[in-house]
């Protein structure tokens, strides 16, 4: 070590944190630069939104027959007579401390509502994703692997089919089989007491769950298939096989790394999508979930609501894309050092 | 043109098994829709039958809760479902093109900006910016969800139109055109559309297949379009809540919704296998 200075010989003093930090911190400052600039550009979005939706957002407040002087209140109090800038400014700024106001109908805060949704959501969509990898990592590794088998090009048949098929026609098709055919589980629903009675919400997360995973993993198969097949195809897979590692060992010492780089921002993708397609899928089994909440504030145009679970949705879904690409980092040294300079 | 050419080539020719199939299916589909206005088995609107019927030589596919025709119903949905795809993908092909080529000529700054905000905007799922549009309308109509999905689609469009019209405008022939004495929108018409074009229409069968996927999704939630109109998601919807009595109704109008939109896959398939060369050949 002390021998050899040239490039080529510092086997691991490169890679000491205190040298890699600064590429890598520029890159999280860059980054999450970028996240908070996306915030800002979807508050606008939203707040754009929100004033094409018809109606005063006082009119909410005020009964049939209100006359001027209670419409003016209640402008007053909502903020609707203030400029558009003002309006604005005071938006980001409660968006800025998460106050999302109170519900038009309930009157309950609006936080309060989202985190008791966000108890049937997470899990749902959290389970669903993980179901969809156990499936799609050992079928879409196969498929390309034994491409030339009859399976593997059955697998890959029916991951086609899938991404052609509504999530929500899966999930009926699902309660036709195993509710209403085998009585297994039931064909939708949620326990009252919530998470206070664990077995009874994976009983009727169950279905809800199998659905995600699938649909999921239709789409994701093919990603994995077509990352396999890079892998297969590449020169350092080879070098290993020449260096006398057999198919499995190669593929498993190198292939996984190299392969879920490009995954790992496919999968941050996904568990977004799955996250919001949750709107489809609570409604299917008649879940109490945020989507639920969504469609049900929009039905009664109740505007905080709407507003709340929007801005959620789309803060949880940036702050998934953040996290996948800093896992793409960790897991991939040539993007480290190159972090510094590209910033996406 | 080359594309022409190697329509005849050995490759183009075993992959147009999915072009022939795609074709087949979404024929089909145009074919029952334009049967339907001149005629239907049964009135769409009126009870032919008793509540809930099974399957029989009257009625193929049963009858609904009212005693209407499922068959029926399920043929006008593919009306709907043509009419969503062709309107959300002329909009979204519109809009989408336009901005696209816009990109590719403007500054870098805006160029960047506009880059950024499409990527942001594609992040922005499109059942919820389907939803918050067809909430905004005041009612719910077929125009207000064709309208939304027009607009999510034309922001993927766009992005694609920007790279592919920048790849074609660093070509050498595109400066020999500029010297010959081509105006610019000359050159965007006789060169950069017609080498964009295979692969933007490949994307468009695929963007209609997920049109009629989230116009089905929005009707099933409740925010298609009112009653009279037959949609695939309504009837879904509807027949969910007699799963019980009668499953067939729960399973025929997302066979028909899965073949066409399949259909539509398959024709993308084909369409850019004949389309693009380097593609048949390396298989």
């Amino acid at each position: 070590m002390f021998l050899c200075k040239s490039q080529h010989c510092r086997p691991r003093a490169s890679r000491l944190p205190d040298e890699r930090n600064p590429a890598i911190l520029a890159y999280i400052l860059r980054r999450f630069a970028i996240l908070i600039l996306s915030l800002l550009i979807a508050a606008v979005v939203l707040f754009v939104l929100l004033r094409l939706l018809p109606g005063d957002p006082a009119n909410a407040l005020l009964s049939v027959g209100a006359d001027q002087q209670q419409i003016e209140a209640a402008r007053e109090q909502v903020g609707s007579n203030l400029p558009l800038w003002e309006q604005f400014l005071r938006f980001v700024g409660s968006l800025a401390r998460f106050d999302l106001g109170a519900s038009f109908v309930s009157g309950k805060p609006v936080v309060e509502e989202i985190a008791t949704r966000l108890t049937v959501t997470v899990p749902l969509a959290l389970l669903g994703f993980a179901l969809a990898i156990a499936i799609a990592v050992p079928l879409g590794i196969l498929s390309a692997v034994k491409a030339n088998r009859w399976y593997g090009a059955a697998i890959s048949t029916v991951s086609q089919l899938g991404i052609a098929i509504p999530v929500f026609w899966v999930g009926i098709l699902l309660v036709t089989v195993f509710a209403v055919n085998l009585r297994l589980f039931p064909s939708g629903g949620y326990p009252r007491r919530g998470w206070q009675n664990e077995g009874q919400v994976l009983y009727a997360l169950a279905l809800p769950v199998l659905t995600i995973g699938l649909v999921m993993a239709a789409s994701l198969i093919r990603y994995i298939r077509s990352a396999t097949q890079d892998v297969l195809g590449s020169d350092y897979l080879r070098t290993a096989r020449a260096l006398g590692a057999s198919f499995s060992q190669a593929l498993i010492r190198h292939g996984i790394r190299n392969g879920a780089v490009p995954i790992v921002s496919i999968l941050g993708i996904e568990l977004a999508t799955t996250l919001l397609g949750a709107v489809v899928v609570e409604r299917v089994f008649a879940l109490p979930g945020l989507g639920s909440m969504l469609l049900l504030a929009i039905e009664q145009r109740d505007y905080p609501n709407v507003q709340g679970v929007l801005f959620i949705s789309t803060l949880l879904v940036l702050l998934i894309g953040f996290a996948a690409d800093l896992l793409q980092r960790v897991i991939d040294p040539r993007l480290r050092e190159r972090a510094t300079g590209a910033a996406t | 043109m080359t594309a022409l050419d190697l329509s005849s080539d050995r490759p183009a020719r075993r992959h147009s098994l999915a072009l022939s199939i795609g074709l087949a299916l979404v024929g089909l589909n145009v074919a029952v829709a334009i049967l339907t206005l001149f005629c239907t088995p049964y009135d769409p609107l009126n009870a032919s039958g008793g509540r809930l019927e099974a399957p029989s030589l009257l009625h193929w596919v049963g009858t609904d809760r009212l005693g209407r025709d499922y068959l029926t119903q399920i043929m006008i949905g593919a009306r709907t479902a043509l009419i969503v795809g062709t309107g959300a993908v002329a909009i979204g092909a519109s809009i989408g093109v336009t901005l696209g080529i816009l990109a590719a000529f403007a500054t870098r700054l805006l160029d960047d900006v506009m880059a950024a905000t499409l990527d942001i905007l594609i992040a922005f799922p499109t059942l919820l910016l389907a939803m918050l549009v067809v909430a905004a309308s005041d009612s719910a109509s077929l125009w207000s969800a064709i309208l939304a999905l027009g607009l999510a689609i034309s922001a993927i469009v766009a992005r694609l139109t920007r790279i592919l019209a920048k790849r074609v405008l660093r070509q050498d022939y595109i400066i020999a055109s500029r010297t010959s004495g081509t105006s610019w929108p000359g050159v965007v018409v006789r060169h950069v559309l017609p080498n964009i074009w295979p692969t933007l229409s490949v994307n468009f069968a695929l963007q209609f297949g997920l049109a009629v996927i989230a116009e089905a999704s929005l009707s099933y939630l409740g925010l298609g379009a009112p009653p009279p109109n037959a949609s695939w998601g309504r009837l879904l919807q509807e027949a969910q809540g007699t799963v019980y009595t009668a499953p067939v109704g729960a399973i025929a109008p997302g066979i028909a919704l899965v073949a066409l939109v399949i259909g539509m896959n398959l024709l993308a398939d084909g369409l850019r296998d004949v389309g693009d060369p380097t593609r048949g050949r390396s298989r």
